[in-house]
């Protein structure tokens, strides 16, 4: 029994860390934020040079044929350093779309490309996961899509689409598909890219070799992984930026880290969190090793993450005082990463909501 | 990542359950239970052979097995009292050959009750500030002073003690630890009543009584780090995610059973929802627990992820209680002989004796001040000026 990461994620992770503490730089951050870019594509390449599209991608298409565990890591250091690149959708849940579901002929011909990082694949199956709004839905026949789909991840930039219909169905379609129309969604969070899309006798290509519906809870399962553990480092970066900030900042005397409620501030946030990793670590685990508790594990780590995240965001926030508040510290950027995991694939109450019907505790 | 225990382990497992299978109707006899865990080793195990012990080599993973088999099992587990937690391990660690073939033993046994005498009426967090003297007399100590929040001193047998034998030195390097019989002349307990209605603490008055010499642990003056050993101990046994998890499967059958208006209380979606946010806590902990197992197995510092599980074990007991009380609503406040009364009115006898564990073994500020300072390294509180930071060591 080891509960813990092996040598090779600890090195992964670090290189992962260490060269987006080069290139994901705050003003970069800002930069992008204000052109809103679609993502920083050379923040995007250097993540390709160490193969993180590829993380889950088996190794005879081109990806490192990694576990959803080191999917996590990464993504809790994209979460660190609030990057501006897609990676949920298109290096985690496509992928995931196309073993599940797709033919050996739509595997050759996407997961390579995924992998290599020439393709972005956005993912439009909110509606399963987070309910539908605004009459969204998506209905197929004859090879065409009708309706519209929201809070399409990886959106900016993307090639291809994965598309769940309101049957539990998933389509391919490309992003320059005729009857396509794509309008960004413009949330608080502007580090990474949403939309919506509309379809209007749009041409899909089915995914029909496998089990579409479990299929697509995995990859809801997966993604909600993947936000608790962007939450989970975003969060942490917070805390170490208002320690950091408690052992500078001077006021009647001394520094605001030597009074008390600043230093319970700061335990608090810290040991609210902390187990959060530990559950985001076994629920990542339980993807791929216990599938029998998979779909629970990472509704409650979507669920808890969003909630300590909810918090660390703004106890941060507090200890930074009036600076805290400004856009010219940035501070913001990952409060609002966090806000925007928090709502992305279901909100607490709707995971929870899931947790209790996977437990047969409610109806659904 | 590997959560299998492979096969040598899932014999052990095996056996473990066998052992309860067979054994279970015994273990009301609390201390002919003892003494039949300790034979197979499910008790005292790593203690050695010739202090009484099962002297196998420390395997957490094993010790984790008994633990999750007894637990799921609802069996008791071996007595965990004071003595056993804190006294044995620090005597181990600590003592003279002769300390530990003299108590170990029957304390692991059962046979001898052992109370912890640190805190006093002016030194509870602050506890290097105590005032409890011991003066050299010939062969003994003489000890004049009070002990309070003193848990079990009605029933037991002995005491391990902190008094001041040096009161010209700072006030950590003054302190010693010393162990003595309940019985000695000159010792007056007197039960506290808590917020529970039972008298689960009390007051300890020492009047001249006469310690010898040779049953203090460790020199004179290493009491403040003999007691930081002890403290450690304490620490790992609060907050345990073991037992938040067999609580949340008790709530969980009670709001399956109990019903308001007819409808079960797992139906009502605000009861479930607490309910589920207490799960993903427990969940948490749990798992976190696995990691600071394997980090002791490997010898790792875990740093901060270790010096949080009081501060949250404790709460989150305390809280599972709370939805408890909650989700039976009226009923929830029953207390006493009362008729309608749920599970012995444990709930609510849960919900006031976890509040004490919070405070209890370093209070919650007390935790967090740790996190910030060592986990984090945040400032200490500046100093007073001299003249008001040191304890006046010296009353009349
Ligand atoms: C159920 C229970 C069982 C116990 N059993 C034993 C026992 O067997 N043996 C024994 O020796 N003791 C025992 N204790 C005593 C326990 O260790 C003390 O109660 C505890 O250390 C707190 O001390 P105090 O009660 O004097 O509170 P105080 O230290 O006076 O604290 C009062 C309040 O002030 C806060 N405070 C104090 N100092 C600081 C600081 N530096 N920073 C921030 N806040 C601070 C505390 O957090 C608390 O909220 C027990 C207590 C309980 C509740």
């Amino acid at each position: 029994m080891e509960f813990g990461l092996s040598e090779d994620q600890r090195l992964m992770q670090d290189s992962v860390d260490r060269t987006l503490e080069k290139v994901s730089s705050l003003e970069r951050v800002r930069k992008s934020a204000a052109a809103h870019e679609a993502y920083a594509a050379d923040i995007r390449a250097a993540l390709v040079d160490l193969g993180v599209p590829g993380i889950v991608v088996p190794e005879d298409e081109g990806g490192m044929g990694l576990k959803l565990l080191d999917a996590a890591l990464i993504a809790e250091a994209l979460g660190r350093h609030v990057a501006p690149v897609p990676f949920i959708g298109t290096a985690v849940m496509a992928p995931l779309a196309l073993m599940g579901a797709g033919s050996p002929a739509q595997q050759r011909a996407f997961l390579p490309k995924l992998a290599g990082g020439e393709a972005v694949a956005g993912i439009a199956i909110s509606e399963r996961g987070a309910g539908a709004r605004e009459g969204a839905g998506v209905t197929a026949s004859n090879g065409k899509l009708n309706g519209k789909a929201l809070f399409v991840l990886d959106f900016g930039g993307a090639d291809v689409f994965v598309v769940g219909d309101r049957t539990g169905g998933l389509h391919l379609v490309w992003g320059d598909a005729a009857g396509l129309k794509k309008t960004q969604l413009t949330t608080i969070d502007l580090t990474r890219s949403i939309g919506e899309l509309d379809f209007h006798n749009v041409e899909a290509e089915p995914l029909v070799s496998g089990d579409a519906q479990a299929t697509t809870r995995r990859m809801l399962d997966a993604g909600r992984v993947m936000l608790a553990a962007d939450t989970l480092g975003a969060g942490w970066r917070m805390i170490e930026k208002a320690v950091d900030y408690a052992k500078e900042r001077k006021q009647f005397g001394r520094v605001i880290g030597s009074f008390q409620a600043v230093k319970h501030m700061c335990a608090e946030m810290a040991a609210e969190l902390e187990p959060g990793r530990s559950l985001v670590w076994y629920a990542a685990h339980a993807f791929d090793e216990i599938p029998a508790e998979s779909s629970l594990m990472a509704a409650h780590a979507k669920a808890h993450l969003s909630e300590v995240g909810r918090f660390v965001a703004r106890t941060a926030t507090e200890v930074h005082g009036g600076m805290g508040f400004t856009d010219l510290l940035g501070l913001h950027y990952w409060f609002k990463r966090i806000g925007l995991n928090r709502q992305l694939l279901g909100s607490p109450e709707r995971v929870r909501h899931d947790a209790a019907v996977l437990q047969g505790w409610a109806a659904d | 990542m590997d959560l299998a225990y492979g096969p040598e382990y899932e014999a052990f497992r095996q056996e473990v359950r066998d052992f309860i299978a067979k054994h279970r109707d015994k273990a009301s006899r609390r201390n002919e239970w003892q003494r039949l865990l300790m034979a197979h080793g499910y008790a005292a195990r790593t203690i050695p052979k010739e202090y009484g012990g099962y002297g196998a080599e420390p395997d957490i993973l094993k010790s984790r097995i008994i633990a999750e088999e007894f637990a799921s099992a609802r069996v008791p587990m071996g007595i965990a009292n004071q003595g056993i937690s804190m006294l044995v391990p620090t005597l181990l660690e600590l003592g003279t050959e002769e300390q530990k073939r003299k108590w170990i033993e029957p304390t692991l046994k059962g046979e001898i009750v052992w109370c912890q005498g640190y805190s006093e009426p002016g030194s509870g967090s602050d506890l290097a500030s105590l005032q409890t003297k011991a003066v050299e007399d010939g062969d003994d100590f003489v000890i004049n002073g009070q002990k309070i929040w003193t848990s079990t001193a009605q029933a037991a047998d002995m005491i391990f003690c902190l008094v001041r034998t040096e009161p010209d030195k700072p006030k950590h390097e003054g302190i010693s630890y010393l162990i003595f019989s309940m019985k000695t002349p000159g010792i007056e307990v007197r039960p506290l009543v808590t917020m529970t209605g039972l008298a689960e603490f009390n007051e300890v008055f020492f009047t001249d009584v006469r310690v010898p010499k040779k049953d203090i642990v460790a020199g004179r003056g290493q009491g403040w780090y003999v007691a930081n050993a002890t403290l450690k101990h304490e620490r790992g046994m609060l907050g345990d995610p073991n037992q938040a998890g067999s609580r949340l499967k008790e709530i969980v059958a009670l709001m399956q059973e109990e019903t308001v208006d007819g409808e079960r209380l797992i139906d009502n979606p605000l009861y479930r929802d607490r309910l589920l946010q207490l799960q993903a806590r427990v969940h948490a902990m749990q798992f976190h627990g696995l990691r600071l197992l394997t980090a002791s197995a490997k010898k790792e510092d875990p740093g901060i992820a270790r010096l949080i599980v009081k501060l949250q074990g404790c709460e989150l007991n305390h809280q599972l209680a709370a939805l408890a009380i909650d989700a039976l609503g009226e009923i929830g406040v029953l207390y006493g002989q009362s008729p309608h009364l749920r599970a012995w009115g444990t709930w609510q006898h849960r919900y006031m004796f976890d509040l004490g564990l919070i405070i209890g073994g370093g209070t919650a500020q007390i935790q967090k001040n740790i996190i910030s300072e060592r986990g984090l390294g945040m400032p200490r509180e500046p100093k007073l000026a001299k003249d008001n930071a040191e304890p006046k060591l010296e009353k009349a």
